[in-house]
């Protein structure tokens, strides 16, 4: 087992766990946001559960976090080692006819979805954390002095939504997160050595949530610009 | 049929290389590929040119010496061929046709569209055998029933023949679809099982060393392999690698 990490295929399954696992947490958080749509009342408590509950924040946030940082240092280390592969490229390569664009833009469409990160991080985990830790609010109210005022995050996330070129940003990085998903969930199983008598039914269920988790996560962005 | 070759010239190993240009007249729809560079080859000679060098041997699909890089795809546009097996009919009278070697780091140019696949070689030495003792005393292969799939999908990889089309293919230059091919032969059959465990973590150890890129599934292999060897083989070999790293 020791230096799994060292060979080309060790590296290749901790790739596809750590994208599953961020499969795993998009359908957490959709699930979550959808919330926001169908109950605000649901959504500001589930939310307030979510920030507070110390095994999420303590626990499970922390690994999010290393599954996230890992998977894009990963891809990128990945993506070296295979352009060292080939120094000298082809004067004349036709990639269409073998593969999917998706498939051989993984870096592109990855980089993409970690600016959209550091946006995301930016509009909801830093003032989150600001609130939390440095003004020391834990109430998860509107006015931490007025117990009456109500949870505040459905504010909160009406709010970011109020901006036309915000909701355009994240309708874009979910575009190219569903490129990415496209070639990347599948790719995962076969990664882990899945491609069984199951392989047709996971290629049918990989594209569904490749195209339905972000074509959802538009629809919740843009139902709260038009509905703010 | 008239065409204009854009080929590959590369006098060694250390020449920096370059594409030059060669009209053809006269080519015959019913020639193979091989023959019509024969046929340009013979006008080079006749001019006192260096003729231009590639590989070839069985002429019928079968050795895997055959390469060349034909408009941007391993063995040309078809499919489930090497390039003696494409004919000059699935061109268009006209058509301007680029012609390279294989590109990969562990494929090193040796002349013009000649590239040293010594690589996979060296893989197979690293564990693509099984050690049974041959002088006199072996054992007819057909008394150990085996499952029919087993034998099938043994029997597929098997058709494997080393082209290297795969690695060319693959945008990271990757050999896994060859080594999945080499590793799945034997790991199906009951002969091979025996060194399972060696052969799959040493053949891999050997195709890191020679710097062939990492599998993105992009599939470009699978569909460019003239033997139509399947992705199937690559996740075998990702679980029997996983299963002996475990175990080893
Ligand atoms: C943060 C920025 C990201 C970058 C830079 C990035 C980059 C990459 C790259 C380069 C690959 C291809 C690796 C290879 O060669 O096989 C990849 C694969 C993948 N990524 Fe990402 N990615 C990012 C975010 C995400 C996110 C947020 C998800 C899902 C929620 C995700 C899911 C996947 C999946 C499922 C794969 C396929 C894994 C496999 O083939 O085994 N990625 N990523
Ligand atoms: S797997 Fe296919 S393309 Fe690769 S070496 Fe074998 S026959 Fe050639
Ligand atoms: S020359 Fe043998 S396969 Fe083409």
């Amino acid at each position: 087992m020791s230096g799994i990490l060292n060979s080309s295929i060790g590296r290749k399954f901790a790739m596809a766990l750590s994208a599953l696992f961020l499969m795993v947490f998009l359908l957490q958080h959709f699930s979550i946001n959808i919330l926001s749509v169908l109950s605000p009342d649901t959504f500001n408590e589930v939310s307030h559960f979510m920030g507070t509950f110390w095994v999420i924040q303590y626990l499970l946030q922390p690994v999010l976090i290393f599954g996230v940082v890992f998977h894009f240092v990963m891809g990128f280390i990945l993506e070296i080692k295979n352009n060292k592969a080939r120094q000298i490229s082809y004067a004349k390569n036709n990639g269409g006819a073998n593969s999917t664009w998706m498939s051989r833009n993984m870096i592109w469409s990855g980089l993409a979805i970690l600016a959209f990160v550091v946006l995301h991080f930016y509009d909801f985990w830093l003032p989150e954390v600001t609130t939390k830790f440095i003004d020391g609010d834990m109430s998860g109210l509107i006015d931490p002095s007025n117990s009456e005022s109500g949870l505040r995050y459905y504010e909160e996330l009406q709010h970011k939504f109020v901006d036309a070129w915000r909701v355009v940003l994240y309708v874009i990085a979910f575009i190219f997160l569903a490129l990415h998903l496209l070639h990347g969930f599948n790719s995962a199983f076969q990664s882990i050595g899945a491609n069984n008598k199951y392989t047709k039914g996971l290629k049918t269920f990989s594209k569904i949530y490749a195209i339905g988790i972000p074509v959802g996560f538009i629809f919740i962005a843009i139902f709260h610009f038009l509905n703010h | 049929m008239n065409l204009n070759l854009k080929i590959w010239r590369q006098k060694n190993a250390s020449d920096k290389g370059k594409m030059v240009d060669y009209p053809i007249s006269d080519v015959s729809p019913d020639m193979s590929f091989l023959e019509m560079l024969d046929v340009l080859n013979n006008e080079l000679i006749e001019k006192g040119d260096e003729p231009v060098s590639f590989d070839h041997d069985c002429r019928e699909g079968i050795c895997g010496s055959c390469s060349l890089y034909i408009n941007g795809e391993a063995h040309g546009p078809d499919r489930l061929i090497t390039t003696c097996q494409l004919h000059m009919r699935t061109f268009k009278d006209g058509e301007t046709i680029v012609i390279e070697p294989w590109r990969a780091k562990a494929f090193p140019v040796i002349k013009d569209l000649v590239v040293d696949r010594t690589a996979f070689d060296r893989i197979q030495h690293a564990g693509g055998f099984i050690s049974v003792n041959t002088s006199g005393n072996t054992i007819d292969a057909n008394s150990i029933p085996i499952n029919k799939q087993d034998a099938d999908d043994a029997f597929s990889a098997a058709t494997c023949i080393g082209c290297g089309a795969c690695v060319a293919s693959c945008k990271n230059s990757s050999a896994m679809l060859f080594v999945g091919a080499k590793v799945s032969q034997f790991a199906l059959l009951p002969q091979g099982k025996v060194e399972a465990t060696d052969r799959v973590l040493n053949m891999v150890k050997q195709m890191d060393e020679e710097g062939f890129g990492n599998c993105t599934n992009t599939g470009a292999c699978e569909v460019e392999c003239p033997k139509g060897i399947s992705l199937e083989n690559i996740a075998r070999m990702n679980r029997e690698y996983l299963s002996a790293s475990l175990k080893g």
